[in-house]
């Protein structure tokens, strides 16, 4: 039964290669073909999850393996995959919400006159992310980490004649090999360490190790995890990706790659649990991005940016939750699952405002400030929407209000400030959430006179009610702890540290604080009127300024990598050209010039060859004349 | 010495491969004198050998060089020597 797990793979990738090269007669239906791919993935998914929970609770864990890879002396790579209780719910989760995003994109992608195409890459999307978290060893799941960024990079510049969807595409291809370098090294390191790649041997192997090699594994590995997740240092490429279609950011953001990072930190649990310095670091890295996303988003007027400001941020949650150790890993887990629902709900929802807001030009408006009392509008995307709104800000009862209570109640156990700063950062999601509804879907129309905001057709409000009903009882995967003692053979069992309040009482906590945003984005945007255009830099606060210009990450990007290695490239360049041509063609000319002087004797006239002999032989003569005489 | 020297100018001047030629057999007589006067001189037979020598080698040298001056005449119609310079670069 489990040996079929290859299979959860090998459709959506089969019919994304027939997608591609079936000719023009496949559009009418290639979009359909796509669709069935990911439900079948969806359906074994399921069935392999129920044969799952058949089993015992301690033999949950189904290796296969198709074939060995690679066999060199010692280095031996199976391709090999593991089905267990981690991946079993990564796999429903993206399959399921990649299901629903297909259906959706038939109805957004309509009009695309290369909808096939685009299917044929949300396809090689879902069978590259499917090979990331099935994989049993880390060069699968290297294959699978590349695989995301290829589809990633084809599908943020689908709309490749914009130049800006171009350049977006490009920046996150490159800042996604940085972080790449990092895994590539971790992998080596664990060959050259353990003698092995496969995921299962180095978790047995990494307790044993010393602490300098688990350190190093475990930063490496958080390298790779910041650019696949787009944590902070590597978040540049996040916003820009918002070039590409919406269903791709939903798919991007809420099933896919950003998630990737997370997932990586927890199947590593091993290294990162021997190593104290790398699961701080993570930890770090997760409240810094926490902060900086939520700040972002508050800033922004691109709904979109706006979401992608806030996935960074919950992202951080997952990273923070993360490096809290086996007490956390459950929790990251449960949150990215909560939220791939509610924020593939919202960025669909927000694709489905742009897509009622479409202009005379063809063109969806993304920016918030143009929107206005669409809630009467667009009643389904409305209520779908505020089901995610409600879910992320964590209105208790919805999903989020779960998963991310446990996450901040568990920071607060290790560390009063993580805590803290984690508790801040669910109340800036609430405050600029509450921001993108009240300027989205109340107040006074602000949109031009052509524009005529209409419901979207159902296939693409089909796929949001059903997100909208995951968001709101995500939650339920959290009673009596289910997902915890679900996940406890992967990540191990880790104990809460006591809080010194009762927990309930933490809980109000949150839920006051998040109130506190609510009300504070209400007053802001709800009661004030709203400027139809974005005011100018200058006429702002410092606090917004910043946001806006995403904490100055490209800049200081620009500053500290891009134009040194500019410089470095003109010089090398200069130099390459001046330098050493200058020396290889020198020496040639050099050797031309010489051969040049000498074939000149070389005339061909039999008389000056003899004059030569002649001078030749008088000088010998003279020469031993003057030996003989002297 | 002053029948080499017209030897040795006439093969450095003259263009006609049949005159430089002769030239050559002058500045080959010439040595041939030299060779038998010091003969001669020192009493003894090694000059007249070694002028046996010349000769032999200056017969076979005339054979071969007339035909390849012939062969010449016979494809271009002249004997300049300076003709004759195609292996030239």
């Amino acid at each position: 039964m489990f040996d079929l797990q290859w299979l959860l793979i090998a459709i959506p990738l089969a019919s994304g290669a027939l997608l591609l090269i079936w000719g023009k007669e496949s559009d009418r239906f290639g979009h359909l073909i796509g669709t069935a791919a990911s439900a079948a993935s969806f359906v074994l998914g399921v069935v392999l999850f129920v044969a799952l929970l058949g089993d015992a609770a301690d033999d949950r864990s189904h290796a296969t393996s198709l074939f060995t890879w690679i066999d060199a002396g010692t280095f031996h790579v199976e391709m090999s995959f593991v089905y267990d209780q981690l991946s079993a719910l990564f796999v429903l989760l993206i399959t399921g919400v990649g299901t629903l995003i297909h259906v959706y994109s038939i109805g957004y992608m309509e009009h695309d006159e290369r909808r096939r195409r685009f299917f044929a890459f949300l396809n090689l999307f879902i069978a590259a992310m499917l090979t990331l978290v099935l994989a049993g060893d880390y060069l699968v799941l290297f294959l699978g980490w590349e695989g995301v960024g290829l589809a990633s990079y084809l599908l943020i510049g689908f709309w490749q004649h914009k130049p800006s969807a171009a350049a977006a595409a490009k920046k996150a291809f490159v800042v996604n090999r940085v972080g790449d370098i990092g895994m590539a090294l971790a992998i080596m390191l664990m060959f050259a360490q353990f003698g092995t790649s496969a995921i299962a041997a180095v978790n047995a192997a990494a307790p044993g190790a010393t602490d300098a090699v688990t350190t190093s594994l475990g930063l490496l590995l958080l390298l790779g995890a910041c650019g696949k997740s787009a944590q902070v240092p590597l978040q540049s490429w996040l916003l820009d990706a918002m070039e590409g279609p919406t269903p791709v950011s939903a798919l991007i953001h809420a099933a896919t790659m950003v998630t990737a990072g997370v997932y990586l930190v927890v199947r590593s649990n091993a290294i990162f649990d021997a190593s104290e310095v790398a699961r701080t670091a993570v930890m770090i890295v997760g409240l810094v991005t926490l902060l900086a996303g939520a700040w972002i988003g508050c800033a922004k007027d691109d709904i979109k940016k706006a979401l992608a400001g806030s996935t960074m941020s919950q992202i951080g949650y997952m990273m923070l939750a993360a490096g809290l150790g086996p007490a956390g890993y459950a929790f990251a887990i449960f949150h990215l699952i909560t939220h791939g629902f509610f924020k593939a709900n919202m960025f669909l929802g927000a694709g489905s405002v742009m897509h009622g807001m479409t202009g005379p030009d063809g063109e969806g408006d993304v920016d918030m400030r143009h929107y206005g009392g669409l809630r009467t509008m667009m009643p389904v995307t409305f209520a779908t929407f505020a089901l995610g709104y409600l879910a992320i800000i964590g209105f208790p009862g919805f999903s989020g209000f779960w998963s991310k209570d446990k996450i901040i109640e568990t920071a607060f156990g290790e560390n009063l400030w993580v805590g803290l700063g984690a508790l801040l950062g669910a109340g800036v999601t609430a405050f600029y959430m509450t921001r993108l509804m009240m300027m989205t879907f109340f107040g006074e129309q602000r949109w031009k006179d052509d524009i005529h905001p209409h419901e979207s057709p159902r296939v693409m409000t089909w796929p949001l009610i059903a997100l909208g009903a995951l968001s709101l009882l995500g939650g339920v995967l959290l009673i009596g702890d289910w997902i915890v003692e679900w996940l406890e053979p992967v990540v191990g069992h880790g104990e809460h540290h006591e809080l010194t309040i009762p927990a309930i009482a933490l809980t109000v906590i949150i839920t006051l604080v998040a109130a506190s945003g609510v009300a504070l984005g209400y007053i802001t945007y709800g009661t004030r009127p709203i400027a139809a255009e974005t005011p100018a830099d200058s006429s702002v606060s410092v606090l917004a300024r910043v946001g806006r210009h995403e904490l100055y990450g490209n800049e200081i990007n620009d500053a500290v990598v891009v134009r040194p290695t500019r410089h470095l490239t003109r010089f090398l360049v200069w130099f390459d050209g001046k330098g050493i041509d200058g020396f290889v063609t020198g020496l040639a000319d050099r050797l031309g010039d010489t051969s040049q002087f000498l074939r000149k004797p070389q005339t061909g006239f039999v008389r000056s060859y003899a004059l030569t002999m002649f001078a030749g032989v008088a000088i010998v003569v003279l020469c031993l004349l003057a030996v003989t005489l002297a | 010495m002053i029948l080499f020297t017209i030897g040795a100018v006439g093969v450095l001047v003259r263009r006609n491969a049949i005159i430089v030629f002769m030239c050559v057999e002058l500045m080959l007589n010439a040595t041939n004198l030299a060779f038998v006067s010091f003969s001669r001189q020192h009493g003894n037979l090694d000059g007249q050998l070694a002028a046996f020598f010349v000769m032999v080698v200056a017969a076979a040298e005339v054979v071969i060089g007339l035909s390849i001056i012939i062969s010449i005449y016979r494809a271009r119609r002249t004997t300049s020597v300076d003709d004759a310079s195609l292996l030239k670069s």
